[in-house]
C-alpha cells in the first residue's frame, strides 16, 4: 500500500478518483451507509465481512452519500447494493460494468463502485469486464471470488480448480480456471489488486488505494462461501507470518515472505522465482532446485531480489507476479499488483466536449438542422 | 448547338454500377442538385452488404434511384425511366426493371469480353439487338474521362475513378440541373488533394459538355420546380433526421444526450452523426457489444441523461434483457431499431418491417414497451422527439421502429421553426429533496395521472435508493416476493403503458369523398407506397380511405372505431402479417393482409392493383 495515502484525505489531499466529485460538508459515519434492508446472506458468508469493511471505509471518501453509486450484477455478492444507503442498482447478470460505464461516463461527479462475483464478472460478463478495464473508466470493481456459483446452488465457476466435483460436474470439472488478476492485467487494467475477506485491515487498505486511483480499479477479494465451497481459501487464511504461501506486496520494498526467509527473483525468461534467502551475502536456492525438478541451482543474494514496483508502465512484471498464484496456493501475492497513471475514459470524454465547445461554442439547433445545403421555396 | 427542350412532370433515374464506381456519390450529388432546383424528390439507394464484392460481378452491383417531379411525390418510384449502367453487371442486374421504351445509358468501355463473360453474357447485348426495345445511348464514359484528364498529373486509375463525375455531369446537363453545388462539394471534399479535385471538376465539366455537344442527345428535359409549401428546405435521409431529432429532443428536454451503440447496418450512421455533435453535449459510446451499448445507455439514464441506443434486428435480440430491466426499474430509454431483412443476419442492407412482434413481445414476463414508427425519412425527426417525450414523461423504454428504406432514403424537408417544437422540459421533472414524504423517499410512488414513478438521480440528497430487476414492492420499491404485490405491479406497469393512449393523437383517416368502404391501413415506411397506390386507385375512379399508424403500442384511442367504420381493411406490410396479428387479437377485426418480404419497398402500381381487387370484392 502506498503510505502517502494511507490515512484518509486530511489537509486538502483528495483521493484521485474523486477530483470531479463534490466533497462532503461533514464526514459521515459507518452507520450512515447502512440501509434499512435486512442483510440476507447465509450465516458465516464472507460477504458480511466485505460489506462491513466497505461501509466502514466509505466515510473516508468524504463524498456526500448521494454522490456514491453502487452497481452490481446478479449473484450472491450482487445483493450488496441493497444494504448500502446510497444510490444503487442491482442490474443484470454480468452487465454491471457496462451499466456503470454509462453512468460514470455521463456523470464524472459520482463515485461509482461495481460489485460482482467470479461467475458474474468472469463468465457471463467477461466481455464487459475486460473492456471496462481497457477503457479505464473511473469505476472501482470489487470481484468477490469464492470459486463457486452460490446463488444457483453450487455449480463450478470459471475460477474453480480443475477437477472440481459439483452438482453440474459429478465426475469433476474439465475447465481450466481463470486467474482473475492475470485476466485483468491482460486487459491492460491500470489498477489491479488482490485481498482477502477476513483481513479487514488489508482489505480496507486496498479499497483506499483503489479510491486513490483515477480510472478503472480491479480488486479481487478471496471470499469464503461456507455452504458450497467452504474453506476454499483456508491455506491462505491460516497462513502465519512465516508461511511461504502468502506474499504481501509493498510498493518500493523488496518482495520478501515467509518471515523474510524467502524472496522473489527475476527468472531467465521473465517469470518470477521464489528463492530462499539465507544471508545478505549468501546464496539462495530456487524452489525448483529445492524440489528437485531439474532446474539449475539458483544463486541470489539479497540485493538481487526484486523490488515491488506497482507503477511500472509495462505490465509484464505485474503479470509475472499474478502467475505465482496456483490452485494449491503455493505462493499467493496480495496487495496492489499494478497502479499506473492513465487518463480515465470519462475525463477524456468530458474534455472532448469542452474542447468542441470552446472551439466553436455551444451547439445551435437551428443551424444544425439547416446544414449547408438549403433552398428557399416562396 | 441549340437543343429541343421537352417538359416532363416527373422522372425516375437509376444510377447503377460496380460498388467501387461511386454510384452512391453520384446519386447523392444529383439528388442535392435536384433538391436545390426545387423539385419534390424521393430516393432509394440499394447496395450490397459486401464493401467491395469482386469487381464486375452481379453481387457487386450498387444502385441509386431518384424520383423527382414538379408535384409532390411519395416514393422513389417503381420502375426507372432512365437507367445508367456503368458496366455489364449493372445492366444485367437492372435491365429487367426498365420498362419498354425507357432510356438506357451504357458505359461502352466496360463491355469487354472479360466483363461480359463474368456475368454470363455470351456476346455483347449492345450488339445483338437484345436491347432494341429501349432508347440506348452508348457512351464511352471511361475512355472519354481518361482523355479529358490526360493533362492532369494523376494516375490512370485516379482518372478512371472520376468517371462517375463524367456521368453525373452528363445527366446533370440532360436534366438541366444546377451544377454549382456539386462543384463546391468537390472543392471541399478534395481540398487536401488539389490535383484530384481539379480532375473531378474537369470530369464533371467534360460530361456536361459532352451532353451539350453530342448529337446522341437530341433532347434536353425540364422538370419544373414543385409547388411546395413555402419555407426553407434541405434534403435529408432518415438516419440523419433521426439523429437530429434526438439532439433536438435533448435540447428541448434540457437533458444531456447519451448514445450507446455498437456498429450495425443500417443503424451505424446514427452513431456517426451523433458523434459529430459534441458541442451539444452529446456523449457517444461505441460499446464492445450490443448488450453493453444498451447497458451503458441505461446507466446514463439512471444518471439523468436522455439515453438512447441504436441498432437493428440482430442487436435488438441482444438488448432484450436490458430493455426488460428498464421496464422493471422504470427508467427512460429510447431504443432505435433500424429494421433490416431477417431472420439472423438476413440481408443487412435490405429493408423489412418484421421486428414489430419482437419489439412487442421479445422479453420475458409481462414487459410492455411503447412503440413509435416514422412514416418517411424526414418524419424520423418528429418520431424521435415523440419517442423521447413518451420515454421521459412515463419513465419507460420506448422503441423507435425505423427501417433500412427510411434510414438511407431521402426527401426534401421543410425546416421546422425550432421555437415551435414541443417543450419536453414540461413533460417531466427530476424528483427533488422537497418531494420527500413522511415515510422517506418512495421510489415507486406513482404519479396519479401518468402512473410514472419518480426519476430521482444520483447527486440528489435525501433520495438515495436502490433499484433492480427483482420485483419491487408497490410504493416503497423494496424487494418483494409477495404474490398479490407482483400481480399488482404487473398490472400497474401494463396500465401505465396502456394509459399513454390517452396522450397520443387520434389516427387520422384520409377519406376525401366519405364514400369509401375500404380502408388501407399501414405503419412505418410503407406510408409513401400506400399513399401513391391510393392516389392511383382514386385516379381510376375508386373511393378508398387511407390511415397510417405512428403509435403501435399503445394504439391510438380511436383505432377501434376507425377499423369498424369500413367494410374491409387492407393492411400491406413488409412482413408476414405482424400488425395484422395484433389488430385481430386486439379488435377482432378480420383485416386483409397483403405481404411481401423482398427486402424492397412496395411498388405503388402493384399495390394499387391489390387495392382495386379488394374494392371490387367488397
Amino acid at each position: 500500500m502506498s503510505e502517502a495515502n494511507g490515512h484518509g484525505q486530511g489537509e486538502g489531499h483528495r483521493l484521485r478518483s474523486l477530483t470531479m466529485v463534490p466533497r462532503a460538508a461533514a464526514r459521515s459515519a459507518t452507520k450512515d451507509f447502512k440501509s434499512d434492508q435486512e442483510v440476507r446472506w447465509c450465516p458465516g458468508c464472507g460477504d458480511y465481512a466485505i460489506l462491513a469493511a466497505f461501509q466502514a471505509f466509505l466515510p473516508e471518501l468524504e463524498v456526500p452519500r448521494e454522490n456514491i453509486v453502487v452497481i452490481s450484477g446478479i449473484g450472491c455478492s450482487s445483493r450488496l447494493p441493497y444494504y448500502v444507503n446510497s444510490y444503487g442498482m442491482h442490474s443484470i447478470h454480468g452487465r454491471a460494468p457496462a451499466i456503470a460505464t454509462g453512468l460514470a461516463a455521463s456523470r464524472p461527479d459520482l463515485s461509482v463502485w461495481v460489485i460482482t462475483g467470479d461467475g458474474d464478472a468472469l463468465s457471463i460478463g467477461g466481455n464487459h469486464l475486460i473492456h471496462a478495464l481497457r477503457r479505464n473508466v473511473n469505476i472501482k470493481i470489487l470481484l468477490f471470488n469464492n470459486r463457486i456459483y452460490g446463488l444457483t446452488k453450487g455449480q463450478y465457476s470459471p475460477t474453480s480448480e480443475r477437477g472440481k466435483v459439483t452438482k453440474s460436474t459429478p465426475f469433476g470439472s474439465l475447465d481450466h480456471p481463470f486467474n482473475p488478476a492475470s485476466l485483468a492485467l491482460g486487459a491492460d487494467a491500470s489498477f489491479v489488486a488482490r485481498t482477502i475477506d477476513s483481513d479487514r485491515r488489508h482489505l480496507t487498505s486496498v479499497l483506499r488505494a483503489a479510491a486513490d486511483h483515477q480510472g478503472a480499479a480491479f480488486i479481487e477479494i478471496y471470499q469464503n462461501c461456507p455452504i458450497f465451497n467452504d474453506d476454499a481459501f483456508a491455506p491462505i487464511k491460516e497462513a502465519s507470518a512465516t508461511d511461504q504461501r502468502l506474499i504481501k506486496l509493498e510498493h518500493g520494498e523488496p518482495v520478501r515472505f515467509a518471515g523474510g526467509t524467502r524472496g522473489l527473483r527475476l527468472g531467465p525468461h521473465g517469470d518470477l522465482e521464489a528463492v530462499e534467502v539465507t544471508a545478505a551475502e549468501g546464496l539462495g536456492k530456487s524452489d525448483a532446485a529445492a524440489e528437485g525438478l531439474g532446474k539449475s541451482d539458483a544463486a541470489a543474494d539479497e540485493d538481487t531480489l526484486i523490488t515491488h514496483d506497482a507503477h511500472r508502465a509495462d505490465p509484464s512484471y505485474a503479470f509475472a507476479l499474478s502467475r505465482l498464484d496456483t490452485a494449491d496456493f503455493r505462493h499467493t501475492p496480495v496487495g496492489v499488483f499494478r497502479q499506473v497513471e492513465q487518463a480515465s475514459y470519462d475525463q477524456l470524454m468530458a474534455e472532448q466536449i469542452d474542447a468542441a465547445r470552446s472551439r466553436s461554442g455551444p451547439g445551435d439547433l437551428a443551424a444544425l438542422l439547416a446544414g449547408n445545403d438549403t433552398w428557399e421555396v416562396s | 448547338m441549340t437543343k429541343q427542350v421537352q417538359q416532363l412532370d416527373h422522372v425516375i433515374i437509376r444510377f447503377a454500377g460496380d460498388s467501387g464506381d461511386g454510384m452512391q456519390l453520384a446519386g447523392d450529388r444529383f439528388t442535392q442538385e435536384t433538391a436545390v432546383f426545387g423539385n419534390d424528390l424521393s430516393t432509394m439507394p440499394n447496395f450490397p452488404a459486401e464493401i467491395r464484392a469482386p469487381a464486375g460481378t452481379l453481387a457487386g452491383v450498387s444502385s441509386f434511384q431518384l424520383h423527382f417531379a414538379d408535384h409532390d411525390i411519395l416514393t422513389p418510384g417503381d420502375a426507372p425511366d432512365v437507367l445508367i449502367a456503368m458496366n455489364p453487371a449493372a445492366l444485367k442486374a437492372n435491365i429487367k426493371d426498365l420498362p419498354r421504351g425507357g432510356d438506357l445509358i451504357v458505359n461502352t468501355d466496360e463491355f469487354t469480353k472479360r466483363n461480359l463473360t463474368k456475368v454470363g453474357y455470351d456476346g455483347s447485348p449492345l450488339e445483338d439487338n437484345s436491347l432494341e426495345q429501349y432508347h440506348v445511348y452508348a457512351v464511352p464514359v471511361t475512355s472519354m474521362t481518361v482523355k479529358a484528364l490526360e493533362d492532369f498529373d494523376i494516375t490512370r486509375k485516379d482518372a478512371e475513378r472520376a468517371k462517375n463525375m463524367f456521368a453525373l455531369g452528363m445527366i446533370s446537363w440532360l436534366y438541366d440541373r444546377p451544377a454549382e453545388g456539386t462543384l463546391s462539394f468537390l472543392k471541399a471534399k478534395f481540398a487536401s488533394k488539389p490535383e484530384i479535385m481539379a480532375a473531378n471538376v474537369a470530369a464533371f465539366q467534360a460530361g456536361w459538355n459532352y451532353g451539350e455537344t453530342t448529337e446522341a442527345f437530341s433532347v434536353r428535359y425540364e422538370v419544373k420546380a414543385a409547388p411546395l409549401t413555402p419555407g426553407t428546405y434541405r434534403n435529408i435521409s432518415g438516419n440523419t433526421a433521426l439523429a437530429y431529432g434526438l439532439v433536438a429532443a435533448s435540447q428541448l428536454a434540457g437533458l444531456p444526450l447519451f448514445l450507446g451503440s455498437y456498429p450495425i447496418t443500417p443503424a451505424s450512421d446514427i452513431l456517426h452523426e451523433l458523434a459529430k455533435h459534441k458541442r451539444f453535449g452529446v456523449r457517444t459510446f461505441q460499446a464492445e457489444d450490443e448488450i453493453a451499448a444498451v447497458g451503458a445507455a441505461l446507466g446514463a439514464s439512471f444518471g439523468g441523461s436522455l439515453a438512447v441506443t441504436a441498432t437493428s434486428g440482430p442487436g435488438m435480440l441482444l438488448k432484450a434483457e436490458t430493455i426488460g430491466l428498464a421496464v422493471s426499474v422504470e427508467l427512460p430509454l429510447i431504443i432505435c431499431d433500424i429494421q433490416r431483412a431477417g431472420p439472423s443476419t438476413g440481408m443487412p442492407t435490405k429493408t423489412e418491417q418484421a421486428d414489430l412482434l419482437q419489439a412487442m413481445f421479445g422479453r420475458n414476463g409481462e414487459s410492455p414497451v411503447p412503440i413509435v414508427a416514422p412514416a418517411s425519412p424526414a418524419d424520423c425527426f418528429n418520431a424521435a422527439i415523440e419517442a423521447a417525450r413518451i420515454a421521459v414523461k412515463y419513465r419507460t423504454p420506448v422503441f423507435l421502429l425505423s427501417d433500412g428504406y427510411l434510414a438511407n432514403g431521402s426527401e426534401p424537408w421543410r425546416l421546422p421553426d425550432t421555437a415551435g417544437l414541443p417543450d419536453l422540459s414540461q413533460e417531466f421533472a427530476f424528483a427533488q429533496p422537497a418531494d420527500l414524504g413522511e415515510n422517506g423517499f418512495e421510489p415507486f410512488r406513482r404519479d396519479p395521472v401518468t402512473l410514472a414513478r419518480p426519476w430521482a438521480i444520483p447527486g440528489t440528497p435525501g433520495l438515495e435508493h436502490r433499484i433492480g430487476g427483482i420485483e419491487k414492492a408497490d410504493v416503497t420499491g423494496d424487494i418483494s416476493y409477495d404474490p398479490d404485490n407482483h400481480d399488482r405491479m404487473v398490472r400497474l406497469r401494463q396500465a401505465k403503458i396502456d394509459g399513454i393512449a390517452a396522450d397520443v393523437p387520434p389516427v387520422e383517416v384520409d377519406d376525401p369523398d366519405g364514400n369509401a368502404r375500404v380502408l388501407v391501413l399501414g405503419w412505418g415506411s410503407t406510408f409513401g407506397s400506400i399513399g401513391a397506390a391510393v392516389r392511383r386507385a382514386r385516379k381510376a375512379g375508386h373511393s378508398v380511405a387511407q390511415a397510417h399508424l405512428r403509435h403501435l403500442n399503445p394504439f391510438p384511442p380511436n383505432l377501434a372505431d376507425v377499423l369498424r367504420r369500413y367494410d374491409k381493411v387492407l393492411l400491406p406490410e413488409i412482413n408476414l402479417g405482424q400488425l395484422a396479428l395484433l389488430l385481430r387479437g386486439r379488435f377482432l377485426v378480420d383485416v386483409i393482409s397483403y405481404n411481401q418480404v423482398r427486402g424492397l419497398p412496395f411498388q405503388a402500381a402493384e399495390l394499387a392493383g391489390v387495392i382495386e381487387d379488394v374494392i371490387e370484392h367488397v
